[in-house]
């Protein structure tokens, strides 16, 4: 289990990825497990820096990482005051697919077997078994 | 002729821009603001622009990367231009096509027939 508190701070987010990646790459998760992982750790990432904390370098983000050799769970935490992921407009609606915004939420989705938040939403718990493949395109789940 | 910026390998052939991306892995913020900021100097240039994105280095990309393409594309059409992307590796096509942005993005597998598309 890796558990850290880092500071809001996108140097401090590679570092963390990049050792969450190399335990799963030493667990023995394959490429395309490993690149849905790094997508979704990536994007939990940016949206607790940019929109949880907004780049505070006061506060902290909260990560925990249990690499297991069948299944992975992540969970982030920041600081700010949390957000309604069910009032994030869908990206792939005709009217927003051209809007440069949005996407992130539903990569996660789409990469990880399961998502999601604390009532607060200012957590998001993201799980994915290992070896479960690419994931499926929209409308298909 | 070649040109290389940080990030981006552009060569100009018969009218086509053809831009390589040169990062394995455009994540972060700082550097997709940066990789925006060049591919819009070089729209800016010309008028019509043929401009060809080249993936072929490219494993990761983040929704932030995807959502500087958006922005980018409306700029070469708004300037009568036509942007095509290829060498899009699998997964990271996968993303496209989650996000149904395969269908506002014309994608082709090689440079030759992006740059043959671009031209047309």
């Amino acid at each position: 289990m890796i558990e850290k508190s880092i500071p809001t701070d996108l140097t401090a987010a590679r570092r963390l990825t990049e050792e969450i990646l190399g335990r799963a790459e030493a667990v023995g998760y394959g490429e395309d497990d490993r690149f849905a992982i790094r997508l979704a750790l990536e994007e939990a990432l940016i949206n607790a820096i940019r929109h949880g904390n907004k780049f505070d370098h006061a506060r902290k983000v909260t990560v925990s990482a249990d690499i297991g050799a069948k299944r992975t769970t992540i969970t982030v935490c920041d600081e700010g005051a949390g957000f309604d992921p069910a009032a994030v407009p869908d990206p792939t609606v005709d009217e927003n697919l051209e809007k440069p915004c949005g996407r992130g939420i539903m990569l996660m989705r789409a990469y990880m077997d399961e998502v999601s938040y604390n009532t607060r939403g200012n957590e998001v718990r993201m799980a994915k078994r290992r070896c479960s493949g690419l994931p499926r395109p929209a409308g298909q789940h | 002729m070649e040109n290389l910026t940080p990030r981006l390998k552009v060569v100009t052939e018969n009218d086509v821009t053809v831009v390589e991306l040169t990062d394995r892995k455009i994540l972060d913020e700082m550097s997709i603001a940066q990789i925006g900021e060049a591919l819009s100097a070089i729209v800016a240039e010309a008028d019509g622009i043929r401009l060809v994105l080249d993936f072929i280095s490219v494993v990761h990309m983040s929704s932030s990367a995807l959502s500087m393409l958006i922005t980018l594309n409306k700029r070469v059409r708004q300037s009568g231009g036509r942007l095509v992307l290829c060498n899009i590796s699998p997964p990271i096509h996968e993303a496209f096509t989650i996000t149904r942005l395969n269908e506002v993005f014309e994608i082709r597998v090689g440079r030759d027939e992006a740059a043959a598309e671009a031209a047309s």
